[in-house]
């Protein structure tokens, strides 16, 4: 088994080919998506490959050491910062392939219009703990 | 006996043993051992005196953590095996055992973990899972509080408006994993009103009531919102609803109003009403106003403005809006409805968009996102 983390962004993945703002979509259509959504999660519960599921606000903002004795600095939120990470889903399976199949079946999820979005996710390999014989 | 039944016992056994001169952080730990081992002894058949039986244990289980730590610290054990005897459980101590867990040098996370193990007898594993973080950092985070009272002194307690905060809390945490939060925070400050006279306690009470009868109606089977006014009243709970407003008014009839009555006050009166059209906004103002002199927050003046809304009508809600805070959670959602019943739908369609980006939960996002999708609906058809 190996761990993926699926991330959905607020910016900075190319634009989707059904590209309308949710609050454009008719109210059953939204219920639609977030039902989907819903399931989505459900079904890899119940397959035994879910991991995680969260949701970030868009409102972040930076933060870094400013010297002995200080508050840290704070700075942002930038409107310019390319990528804004909206959420993310961790699954366990059993191949990348399978990560990729998951994937492209959460962004199915239905849009406007109650047709799929074909929304970009991104999909990262976890960093494994290493081999128990390696060393 | 059921768990609920055996958990009651908890505060009364472990007062017993720190009364017996058992340090606050050993003692909680052997009334945890002893809960574990009953759950697992008793099964069908109770011991004649569950409370004695429970000491028994724990007071063994102290002596024996006791004894490893010793061993480990190369001291001797200063306890006695035999158990001295004339401490018997009293309400007092169970008292003090809610102000200890609200002591002023805990931070209200580790007050809200250490109330609900040693009062609400929960275990480690029940209250991660409410609170959903790992059980490691829960075992962490509780063991620390322990160490801050025991260090802190167990002579300078909390006063009961951290008690009350901090139950007001629990409540508020709702429903994840196998325990009902809620429900558990319920049960607490009924206790906590049967051993200490104070209207704002009662006041809490009333006030976990009242929104505890609603619940039901509060949210759909899938999770989403439905608004106060579209609640089915019907799924409200009268016998919740009538025990609460009881307990609000014999609490203000004495006189001593506080920031719990006044909240409780309001919620009676939405409770009160069989239909939204017959909800007393006017009464409900006059309450929030009395609330600010209470607790003047950013949340009172919001919540204020959508009654003022109700009450004098949507300029004047919206006139009250403007005093309030930028910053607060959901202004926007408050401004989005206040402006729709103002009739401009389009301002009104936008801040429920802004209002979904910047809300505090996945639900609340939900509900907002589908206000906006409604109204810009509507403005398309009749553009």
């Amino acid at each position: 088994m190996a761990k993926y983390l699926l991330l959905k962004h607020y910016r900075g993945a190319p634009a989707p080919v059904n590209d309308v703002p949710m609050d454009q979509w008719r109210p059953d259509e939204v219920d639609a998506h977030i039902r989907f959504m819903n399931d989505f999660a459900a079904r890899l519960e119940s397959s035994g490959e879910f991991v995680d599921g969260q949701a970030l606000s868009p409102d972040g903002v930076w933060v870094r050491y400013d010297g002995e004795g200080r508050p840290p600095a704070t700075d942002g939120p930038f409107a310019e910062t390319k990528d804004l990470i909206a959420g993310w889903m961790v699954i366990d399976v059993d191949s990348y392939e399978r990560a990729i199949e998951l994937a492209g079946e959460l962004s199915a999820a239905p849009g406007a219009g109650g047709e799929p979005i074909h929304e970009w996710l991104e999909v990262r390999p976890f960093l494994a703990a290493p081999p128990t014989f390696t060393h | 006996m059921d768990g609920v039944e055996l958990r009651e016992l908890v505060p009364r056994v472990l007062s017993v043993l720190v009364r017996r001169g058992a340090d606050f952080a050993t003692a909680e730990d052997a009334v945890q051992e002893a809960l574990i081992r009953a759950l697992s002894a008793w099964g069908d058949e109770l011991p004649a005196d569950p409370t004695g039986w429970l000491i028994t244990v724990a007071w063994r289980a102290f002596l024996d953590l006791t004894r490893s730590d010793a061993a480990r610290h190369d001291r001797e054990v200063r306890f006695d095996t035999e158990p001295p005897a004339g401490a018997i459980p009293s309400a007092d101590d169970t008292l003090r055992l809610y102000f200890l867990c609200a002591h002023p040098e805990l931070t209200s996370s580790s007050a809200v973990a250490l109330t609900l193990r040693a009062v609400g007898g929960l275990t480690t594993r029940q209250i991660a899972q409410a609170y959903l973080v790992p059980e490691a950092t829960m075992a962490q985070r509780i063991s620390r509080a322990k160490r801050t009272v025991s260090r802190a002194g167990v002579d300078r307690p909390g006063d009961v408006r951290t008690v009350m905060r901090v139950l007001y809390l629990v409540f508020n945490e709702g429903y994840s994993g196998d325990v009902d939060l809620a429900t558990e925070a319920i049960r607490l400050t009924r206790q906590l009103a049967a051993l200490l006279d104070d209207p704002e306690v009662h006041g809490l009470l009333a006030l976990m009531l009242l929104h505890h009868a609603r619940r039901r109606s509060r949210t759909r089977q899938d999770g989403s919102i439905v608004a106060l006014a579209d609640q089915d009243r019907s799924q409200w709970d009268t016998g919740l609803i009538a025990e609460g407003i009881d307990i609000a008014q014999a609490a203000l009839a004495r006189d001593q109003l506080g920031e719990y009555q006044a909240q409780a006050a309001i919620a009676a009166l939405h409770a009160d009403a069989p239909r939204v059209e017959e909800t007393d906004w006017v009464q409900i103002v006059e309450w929030y106003n009395e609330l600010l002199g209470f607790a003047d927050t950013p949340i009172v003046r919001l919540n204020r403005a959508v009654a003022v809304g109700e009450a004098d009508g949507a300029p004047a809600g919206l006139a009250a809006l403007a005093e309030v805070d930028e910053h607060v959670p959901r202004r926007e959602a408050v401004a989005a409805y206040l402006h729709e019943k103002n009739g401009d739908l389009e301002l009104a369609a936008r801040l429920y968009a802004i209002a979904a980006r910047n809300a505090p939960n996945l639900a609340e996002r939900d509900h907002q996102m589908r206000q906006a999708a409604r109204l810009n609906q509507h403005l398309q058809h009749h553009r």
